[in-house]
């Protein structure tokens, strides 16, 4: 009996503890949405936390993006054969990446790469006292070192998501037009007939967005709150990529459901 | 029984009692009075009094974990007492907001532990960081500023360098630049000698000593090491478990018969701070039966 209890109480005090690091997580994101003034006040404070989590994350979101591409040309192209449908093939690409693929593969690698190392340096500076020293000086650690950091990461996520949906229908271009023979004018015509700039295109940039702002958040919150030991830093990183990936798979369903027309 | 009973004056004039008059807000940039703090239910500081005199080098020293360093966070401003009053240059913090804390804080200076240099910063934007983002100097007299400033710990050479590239000695002789950019009129010390050679640690002492003379700062220095602190500090308080238990200057520590003082000075292993943390019998722990 005790040891049922006990177990209940655990579960409580877990179930508490969620909620109350979601109050927390709440506060600090409205922390910095109050503080963002200097992060645009002072642009370059921004622009270079737009290169460091952009820019520096474009390789494995391009290389990413051209593969699954490809590899969607392949799975697709042999599924379509089997309808006598292949030449829509660059429309089944197209729409794959620009409405779903593309804002969350990039959301789940922007997670991993940018996200991640967002933690770790918060967390360091948090650990070894450079939040504390640039608070002591009268200098707002928020305003100063999580803004930019936030907005680079809202600003350079959609443009990743972008970049992946760019780099994946030129792979399928290459699997479906180059590699199998699929004619080339169908390939692109037909993706210029079905693919909806309003419905799919801007769907898909609105998902990248909302991710930006999830991911960000999330992975300048754990830095900010992280254990000021090694093994806090440790652990805050590898909870910034385990949270951010669930987020935007739920936030994923929920926007898909939102956005899709009236099936019946 | 007072609080405070355990607490032995060595001299005079910082043992009274809390005054609030104008002449004794003048003469004490820091006064903390009837101060309790603790981190949850772990008491740190018992009502405690102290006065930091304008213009002097003052240590507070202590074991680790007595609450030296609380005792800075509190008078940044960082924590917030429970219970009593801190007072800086005769400005109450519990009345402050941000805003207040942050101008207060303008006028202060801290060296920490290690240094807590920016690490993706060079030496110079570090030494530059707090004049640019709360002054509008023009970029050359930020230059000059910077220079006279590590000119001053003799590391004019090292501008360009990254922290990751200096020693630990350098990397504290910068940190101690950069505390004092704005020339403040408070210089904090969280363990300045932690963790250096004796010929850093003698340079460190002399520049906190110097360029607070310089300066006209005053400085309050948290510090375990004893011998180096007596060299340059003007005045002592010894805290232990969260309360002063003697104060004075170097000379009357250095005569104290005060036990505690007694044993930090000579580095005594076993005294009134006993060796063997609070357990139970020896024999006992051995299941050994005792005639």
């Amino acid at each position: 009996m005790n040891g049922f209890l006990d177990m209940l109480a655990r579960l409580g005090a877990r179930a508490t503890n969620m909620v109350w690091r979601g109050g927390v997580m709440a506060r600090f994101f409205f922390l910095v949405l109050v503080n963002s003034g200097p992060a645009f006040r002072r642009l370059p404070l921004t622009v270079r936390e737009v290169y460091f989590s952009g820019v520096q994350s474009l390789v494995i979101i391009m290389v990413s993006g051209l593969f699954v591409g490809m590899v969607l040309g392949l799975q697709g192209f042999q599924t379509l054969q089997n309808y006598g449908a292949e030449e829509t093939l660059g429309v089944l690409v197209a729409l794959s990446l620009v409405r779903e693929l593309g804002p969350v593969v990039t959301g789940l690698l922007f997670a991993s790469r940018a996200g991640s190392a967002m933690t770790a340096e918060i967390g360091l500076m948090k650990a070894t006292e450079q939040l504390k020293a640039m608070d002591i000086m009268a200098v707002n650690p928020i305003a100063r070192v999580v803004a930019p950091r936030f907005w680079g990461g809202v600003v350079s996520m959609p443009l990743l998501a972008a970049l992946f949906s760019a780099m994946g229908i030129f792979g399928g271009y290459l699997v479906g037009v180059v590699l199998i023979g699929v004619d080339s004018g169908v390939f692109w015509s037909q993706m210029q007939s079905k693919v909806d700039w309003y419905y799919d295109v801007m769907n898909g940039v609105i998902k990248s967005v909302v991710f930006g702002f999830a991911v960000s958040c999330i992975s300048t919150f754990e830095g900010f709150d992280a254990a000021p030991t090694a093994e806090g830093v440790s652990r805050a990183t590898t909870r910034t990529v385990v949270t951010s990936a669930l987020t935007i798979l739920a936030l994923d369903l929920v926007l898909t459901a939102f956005m899709l027309k009236p099936m019946l | 029984m007072p609080a405070q009973s355990g607490r032995e004056s060595l001299c005079c004039y910082h043992s009274h009692p809390p005054v609030k008059s104008s002449i004794a807000l003048n003469s004490h940039l820091v006064e903390i009075d009837a101060v309790d703090f603790a981190y949850g239910k772990r008491p740190i500081l018992a009502n405690i009094n102290l006065r930091i005199p304008r213009g002097k080098v003052v240590a507070i020293m202590g074991g680790s974990g007595c609450g030296k360093t609380t005792l800075l966070r509190l008078i940044c401003g960082q924590i917030r007492p429970s219970r009593g009053e801190v007072r800086v240059d005769g400005i109450s913090l519990s009345g402050l907001d941000t805003e207040g804390l942050y101008a207060l804080r303008r006028r202060m200076g801290m060296l920490f532990q290690f240094g807590a240099l920016f690490t993706d910063m060079s030496v110079y934007d570090n030494v530059a960081f707090q004049l640019r983002e709360n002054t509008d100097l023009p970029d050359d007299v930020i230059h000059d500023l910077v220079m006279l400033k590590l000119n001053a710990v003799g590391l004019r050479g090292v501008a360009n360098l990254m922290p990751s590239e200096l020693s630990g000695g350098m990397a504290r002789r910068v940190a101690l630049a950069r505390a004092v950019a704005l020339d403040p009129m408070l210089v904090m010390y969280d363990e300045p000698f932690a963790g250096l050679d004796p010929m850093a640690l003698g340079v460190i002492g002399q520049l906190i000593r110097k360029l607070n003379d310089a300066l006209g700062a005053t400085s309050i220095v948290v510090t375990h090491d004893v011998q180096e602190s007596l060299q340059i500090v003007d005045y002592v308080y010894f805290v232990s478990e969260g309360r002063v238990v003697s104060e004075g200057t170097p000379d009357e520590i250095r005569r104290s018969d005060v036990p505690f003082v007694r044993q930090f000075v000579l580095g005594e292993a076993d005294g009134p701070v006993p060796f063997h943390y609070p357990a139970k019998s020896y024999a006992a722990e051995l299941g050994l039966t005792v005639p």
